[in-house]
């Protein structure tokens, strides 16, 4: 399952979202496929967490259907969606500071899933070395970029077949950044799909296979990343 | 020595069945942050349930524990039911609105208690082999109370356990910190409510239960063991099982040795200790701060807008009638609309602090009666006309509100609003303890208007005036710049502190405004009734107001009004009625399920665009 393939992950069309009476996204819609991995690039403001948010279930959207594997998630409490295996990991991290580092990987602890090898607290452990040392510390101790990680392991607890980063290197040294584009493409690799949002073109064309660009709450740019130029880029996302 | 040992015994014994109760409001509060003040009817109810067992059982060990058990599994089947059928809904409305849910169940427990156990006090049976004492060091220590201390110690590591090596129980905590991303990673918030809300309402079973046999079971239970729950949830910290505990323990001795000292300082002497330990430590021995980023995307609070045309007509309208009525309407009448009048000043002031001011107050009886009480003591002592009376009654609750504001202010949130109650309860304790000066119980009777207002239709007038002035003038206030400033130190106190506001002082000023005017509308009071007593200083006195203010809807500048005529003209029509506390509660429960918004905001959704105001939520 290295290679993508053909098959729909995730399928989003004509998503319109509100925050209370301002309107965020309009008429959205992009698709993810199996085992890819697909950045969502775009400004502070352009939509990018309104849009996970809508996915995951954490703002229900106005109008537009959200498929995954098939299956409509649109109106899905977000446990329903994660427990189809769809993980999230937001871009404020949000571990639970007052639990150990075991004790937040054991709430994301979910039932394995057919097809893939289940994560375990030693698998995480050797993909994440820096989390083993301190299992038994309170998770408000680590630094931004272990808890980081440990956001994503939380997440992989759940043994999703697709995860959604949220600003994953977002304020994170460049050599933990560097850490964090070999442990993505790690998990490609294990056959996970996944769907990054990104302001940092560099770390998305390190590990990207194709890119959306997102503006004023609604795609404007779609191709492989080989083929987003600077130009295109910069016209959207620049500041 | 024997002595003193055995008073830190019963001490710790009086602990332990507090820290039942407070355990699970903790619990349930850590979790779901859904304040419970029917958590006090629960512990009733496990009293009663249990005592009705016990005495119809043969008085054996085995029938006394079964029951007890049976008792708190009761309790904690009533919980679920709560929680199932009336929270479940209310988890997305508006926090304050589950209070009013809560206190719909407060009532409806109360008079279904009364039903079904009757009205008289129950003296708890005796522990069938744990009836006797035993000495120590020569002195007498009951055998039961040993019992008490053991089995509280029990439930305490059981919990512990519970939390801390269970998966339910990593959940539970993982859901106190961040329960919007406890859902995102897969985990069924409803189920764990529920389970948790079992958990703590078996848990004040369980406390009504085992505290039998030193009590027994009456139907003001509930609200007398409510003020003490919070306040040891408050000092311990929202939340922790452990703060829970020592907070129990702390304030159990401190009443066990000071009744040697100061036997009348017991009931002051509890809230005393909450309102030290709050100043030192915000958020409680064990606490930690409220964290209110990660609240689940509620929709933004209303944006309050001065009164266009055809409001401000409509408001014309209304005050024509009010001036007109007296031709047509009989003495009642006017006396139960001098009331409203008065009740929505009360409550206009508390939504001043509740609504712009951000600070939810669950004890601003303290300003009401504080004036009632002002006025009617330099009436009875001083014989101070009706209107410097008047006059000074806003003045002394204003220096009232100075003083507990500047404790206040430094906390926020439900840690805020426990304060108040704290302070509330202090006031009470004082009138009610300080017989000869404030008559105690037995109230100042016979403080009359002056002779000029003495008239029920003049004194209509006059209380028209003054309210409709003062709610006006509070009103008005909120589109100031201070009224402008009060609004964006609610909103965002990060940002207000970093443009150079002082947060504190601006919230300290809304404080004593709201605490004056309250006191204008006690002063007015105690003229119309004739009387005061403590009862308007009580715990439910500040219910009433709360109820008044959630009645109107939290979002609308004229709620408060609506909720108080509402709320007056309700139970002036049933309180006659036999059960009428039933009809109240279920009335408040089905208005919370109907009308999330309250009634003025009901009415503002529906006809608001009419009057040029937005529609809300």
């Amino acid at each position: 399952m290295t290679e993508p393939n053909h098959e729909t992950m995730l399928e989003v069309s004509g998503l319109t979202a509100f925050y209370g009476k301002a309107q965020i996204l309009f008429d959205l819609s992009l698709t993810i496929r199996r085992g890819e991995i697909v950045v969502l690039l775009g400004r502070n403001g352009a939509g990018k967490t309104t849009t996970f948010k809508s996915i995951i279930g954490l703002l229900p959207p106005a109008d537009g259907e959200i498929r995954f594997k098939g299956r409509d998630i649109t109106h899905l409490p977000p446990h329903k969606t994660c427990n189809l295996g769809l993980g999230y990991v937001p871009e404020d991290r949000r571990i639970f500071t007052q639990l150990t580092i075991l004790e937040n990987l054991e709430v994301g602890r979910q039932p394995p899933r057919e097809g893939f090898v289940p994560w375990t607290f030693e698998r995480l452990f050797d993909l994440f070395p820096n989390l083993a040392e301190r299992r038994n510390q309170d998770a408000g101790t680590l630094s931004g970029g272990e808890q980081q990680m440990l956001t994503i392991a939380r997440t992989l607890m759940g043994n999703p077949e697709m995860i959604i980063l949220d600003e994953p290197s977002e304020g994170l040294a460049p050599v933990i950044v560097q850490q964090l584009a070999d442990t993505i493409r790690r998990l490609k690799q294990e056959g996970v799909s996944i769907f990054l949002a990104e302001q940092n073109l560099n770390f998305s064309r390190f590990i990207c296979d194709r890119a959306y660009i997102i503006h004023q709450g609604s795609v404007c740019h779609e191709s492989a990343i080989e083929e987003l130029s600077d130009k295109e880029y910069e016209r959207y996302c620049s500041i | 020595m024997g002595f003193y040992l055995v008073q830190f015994l019963t001490g710790w014994a009086d602990a332990s069945g507090l820290f039942m109760v407070a355990c699970g409001l903790t619990l349930i509060f850590g979790v779901s942050r859904i304040v419970n003040f029917a958590h006090g009817s629960f512990y009733m109810v496990g009293a009663y349930v249990a005592y009705t067992l016990i005495t119809h059982l043969p008085a054996t060990g085995m029938s006394f524990w079964g029951s007890i058990l049976v008792a708190a599994l009761v309790v904690g089947a009533i919980g679920i039911v709560v929680e199932v059928l009336l929270l479940r809904r209310l988890y997305h409305a508006p926090e304050l609105f589950l209070l009013m849910g809560t206190f719909g169940i407060i009532l409806i427990i109360q008079d279904l208690s009364r039903w079904l156990f009757g009205a008289e006090d129950l003296l708890g049976p005796q522990c069938p082999g744990l009836s006797g004492s035993i000495s120590i060091l020569g002195s007498l220590m009951p055998q039961y109370d040993l019992v008490l201390i053991a089995v509280a110690l029990l439930i305490l590591g059981l919990i512990w356990l519970l939390l801390n090596r269970t998966r339910w129980g990593i959940l539970v905590r993982a859901a106190t910190e961040d329960r919007e991303m406890l859902a995102a990673l897969g985990v069924n918030q409803s189920r764990l409510f529920t389970g948790v809300f079992f958990l703590g309402s078996f848990l004040t079973g369980l406390g009504g239960a085992l505290q039998l046999p030193k009590g027994g079971a009456d139907l003001l239970m509930d609200l007398n063991v409510i003020a003490a729950a919070f306040v040891v949830v408050v000092v311990g910290g929202m939340g922790s099982i452990q703060g829970a505990y020592l907070a129990a323990l702390i304030i159990a001795e401190l009443s066990s040795f000071g009744i040697l000292v100061l036997p009348q300082s017991t009931l002051v002497m509890m809230f005393l200790v909450m309102a030290v330990v709050l100043v030192i430590r915000p958020y409680g021995l064990f606490g930690k701060p409220e964290s209110m980023v990660h609240e689940a995307a509620g929709e933004p609070s209303a944006t309050l807008r001065p009164a266009p045309a055809r409001l401000k007509m409509l408001g014309l309208a209304l005050l024509a009638v009010i001036a007109l009525l007296p031709l047509v309407a009989g003495e009642f009448q006017l006396v139960l609309l001098t009331e409203i009048a008065i009740l929505s000043l009360a409550s206009m002031s508390l939504y001043f602090m509740m609504g712009p001011g951000g600070m939810v107050s669950f004890g601003h009886a303290a300003f009401f009666g504080g004036g009632a009480y002002a006025a009617a003591l330099l009436v009875h002592y001083l014989q101070t006309p009706m209107e410097l009376a008047l006059g000074l009654a806003p003045l002394a609750t204003g220096l009232l509100a100075l003083i507990i504001g500047w404790f206040c202010v430094r906390l926020t949130g439900v840690y805020l609003a426990m304060l108040t109650l704290a302070f509330a309860q202090i006031c009470w304790s004082i009138v009610f303890q300080w017989g000869s000066f404030t008559g105690g119980d037995d109230g100042i009777l016979s403080i009359w208007p002056s002779a000029w207002a003495d008239d029920k239709i003049v004194f209509y007038y006059l209380t028209m005036v003054i309210c409709i002035g003062g709610v006006l003038a509070l009103r008005a206030m909120v589109f100031t710049p201070f009224g402008y400033t009060m609004r964006a130190c609610r909103d965002s106190p990060l940002r207000v502190d970093a443009i150079g506001i002082d947060l504190r002082r601006h919230q300290w000023l809304t404080f004593v405004l709201a605490g004056a005017f309250a006191g204008l509308a006690g002063g007015l009071y105690v003229f119309s009734k004739g009387s005061v007593f403590p009862d308007e200083m009580a715990i439910s006195r500040s219910f009433d107001f709360l109820l008044m203010v959630l009645l109107g809807g939290v979002e609308t500048l004229f709620g408060p009004v609506a909720g108080s005529a509402a709320f007056t003209w309700l139970h002036d029509q049933i309180s006659r009625l036999a059960f009428w506390q039933l009809i109240l509660g279920s009335i408040f429960i089905v208005l919370v399920v109907a009308f999330p918004q309250g009634i003025a905001g009901f009415f503002n959704n529906r006809f608001g665009r009419y009057f040029g105001a937005e529609p809300q939520g």
